[in-house]
């Protein structure tokens, strides 16, 4: 019995581990090691060169614009993201109109925009990116040719060809991407809180804004927390890369305005052949990463509410 | 799908905002019905709004696929003057669109078959059975989840490159399948610990194999998990950019995502930004038509993750 318990064990562990170490662990150990080498990906020998990467880093303007801009991607989008997601939920499922025998209740066709919110959810986010690319276009876009339509001709924004613009827009897609799925999710939770809460907060005469922050906000406060960090995750990393690579000029933007880490990873190791470098900068992409998710993890660190 | 409370009359006129309010109590009294009704055409309008920008692109995008080139750019916003379906066929046949279709298809096919197979049996083990390890090669696992993938991008170029397994179609299923393990890993575990013991213990005494316990009992029983964690990953897997980007640079082997990209990029093949939209919207109706009639599984399986 034990004997058959290990081989089983082991038998079905063996192909995912092997492929999961190949794939995903092994380069990850290889690149930190890389980091302190001059490989340049081009030929296979390179020899050790201690910290100079890290101090070409420190040298290095685009490394910290990118940097800025990732922190930005990392910090403004998940605040935008999910305080519009609750201020959506919270009126799909409180704003409505009272009914008989409740005291809050959801708008009419909240089930309708539940679905229709999540609609950008399920697209690749290149197709997004693509679609709002032709949007964004100063002559024939949608966006532009809409502003002339409504008598705004003077308002024509270069947009993605403006260096202090540029960068938003490429944020304002992502959060037209994702916002749908925070307010699904957020329903959820709030579908789930007892409405005698509400019944009793409003008979004592609380307002609504009230509710809100008294009632709603601290019972979600452990779903908001791991959207928050997969937001964050998300935003530091695949999502940004697509949306900037895609959408851009260069890729990167006029001046590199809108670069950020993960594409700047992507450019120097297959674009200007410093594979060891690009590892550099893929080591302080993975030290804001893990620090902004244990930042958000302490925040958010408090007494579980039991209902 | 769960609509909240419709009073049976449909469409009833606003009654009380509060159940059983004593009269003249709390400083709702009369001024409750008003702001209810405020609150409420203020929450239309706002939603109203965001639904229409979310569904304008999409349209738009249809759209300007039916158009020709001269009316996309001379203007975007009218109608097309026919339906130029002959974008869409040209798009499919010419735009290599449905190879981009075909190498994703199987792409995913083989990826999520893989990753359901290999999450699950990982899961397993390390959700039933005590061994020296088991947490460790759990956080292992899991701690996937939040690293960059571009970090791990770089070596395994080379890694890939070593073995052969560049700008291959099989190449692509292995990394699709080790990058989504972390996720799966994570969910099946959670979810094999809410099943009983029971079954599985009552066909261990009957004489079944461990393996055999686990095809035949434990994951049949596990089905609701694997269609959860299954939309997960086949949405993951199908609109994946960043990992074919940089692994799978032969013309011949790219997916759709990427393949769109390349279109965009070389000018919509040789300026037929018509021909372009239309493979755009060809990449994304099949998803939209899939999430409409599935959207409960969809929401529920994309969503399980962050609600543990």
């Amino acid at each position: 019995m034990q004997h058959g318990k290990y081989r089983f064990i082991v038998g079905f562990l063996a192909a995912p581990l092997a492929l999961y170490t190949l794939f995903v662990v092994w380069p990850f150990v290889q690149s930190i090691y890389y980091s302190f080498t001059d490989w340049t990906g081009l030929s296979p020998e390179f020899s050790m060169v201690g910290l100079d990467n890290y101090a070409r880093l420190m040298d290095d303007d685009v490394f910290w614009k990118s940097l800025q801009h990732s922190l930005l991607f990392a910090l403004l989008l998940p605040v935008v993201t999910i305080g519009l997601a609750l201020f959506f939920a919270f009126m799909i499922n409180v704003g409505g109109r009272p009914r008989r025998g409740a005291a809050v209740s959801g708008v009419r066709g909240s089930s309708f925009y539940k679905v229709a919110y999540f609609f950008p959810q399920v697209l690749s986010i290149a197709i997004v990116a693509l679609l709002f690319q032709f949007a964004y276009n100063p002559e024939s876009g949608a966006i532009n040719s809409g502003l002339r339509a409504i008598g705004l001709g003077d308002v024509q924004p270069l947009w993605l060809g403006d260096p202090d613009l540029a960068l938003w827009c490429v944020m304002a897609v992502l959060v037209w991407s994702t916002v749908g799925f925070f307010v699904v999710l957020f329903s959820a939770g709030m579908a789930s809180i007892p409405r005698d809460f509400y019944e009793a907060a409003l008979l004592d005469g609380a307002s609504r804004v009230t509710t809100f922050f008294r009632i709603t906000l601290p019972l979600l406060r452990d779903t908001i927390q791991s959207g928050w960090v997969y937001m964050g995750i998300l935003a530091l990393g695949a999502e940004s890369f697509a949306v900037v690579q895609i959408m851009t000029t260069g890729p990167g933007g006029p001046d590199y305005s809108t670069t950020v880490l993960v594409l700047y990873v992507y450019q120097s190791a297959f674009r200007d052949g410093a594979a060891a470098y690009a590892t550099t900068i893929g080591v302080a992409l993975l030290i804001v990463t893990l620090a902004f998710a244990a930042a958000v993890m302490r925040l958010g660190r408090r007494e579980r509410l039991e209902y | 799908m769960k609509t909240t409370e419709t009073s049976p009359a449909g469409t009833a006129e606003p009654l009380h905002e509060m159940k059983a309010a004593p009269p003249g109590a709390g400083p709702g009294k009369g001024g409750g019905r008003g702001r209810g009704r405020v609150l409420n055409a203020f929450s239309h309008g706002v939603l109203v709004l965001w639904a229409f920008m979310v569904v304008m692109p999409l349209l738009w995008a249809v759209m300007t696929s039916f158009k020709d080139d001269n009316a996309i750019f001379s203007s975007p916003w009218a109608l097309p003057d026919r339906l130029h379906f002959e974008n869409w066929s040209r798009a499919w046949s010419q735009a290599h669109m449905s190879d981009y279709f075909l190498n994703t298809v199987l792409v995913v096919a083989g990826s999520l078959a893989g990753t359901l197979l290999l999450g699950s049996m990982a899961a397993y083990v390390l959700a039933r059975f005590d061994f020296p390890g088991n947490r460790f090669l759990y956080f292992l696992f899991i701690g996937g989840m939040s690293f960059p993938i571009m970090l791990a991008l770089v070596p395994l170029f080379f890694v890939m490159n070593n073995i052969q397994l560049l700008n291959t179609i099989h190449g692509l299923i292995l990394v699709y399948i080790a990058y989504s393990l972390p996720f799966t890993v994570f969910f099946l575990t959670a979810f094999f610990r809410t099943l009983p013991t029971s079954v599985a213990e009552a066909a261990l005494i009957d004489g079944a194999s461990h393996t055999r316990t686990f095809f035949q009992v434990m994951l049949p029983m596990a089905k609701p998990g694997l269609i959860s964690v299954g939309i997960f990953n086949f949405l993951g897997q199908w609109n994946q950019y960043m990992l074919p980007t940089v692994l799978n640079t032969e013309p011949e082997h790219k997916v759709l995502s990427q393949g769109l990209v390349q279109l965009a990029v070389s000018q919509g093949y040789k300026g037929d930004w018509s021909g372009l939209f239309a493979g755009l919207v060809m990449a994304m109706l099949p998803v939209l038509a899939a999430y409409v009639v599935f959207q409960r599984q969809v929401v529920a399986g994309l969503t399980a993750g962050a609600l543990k």
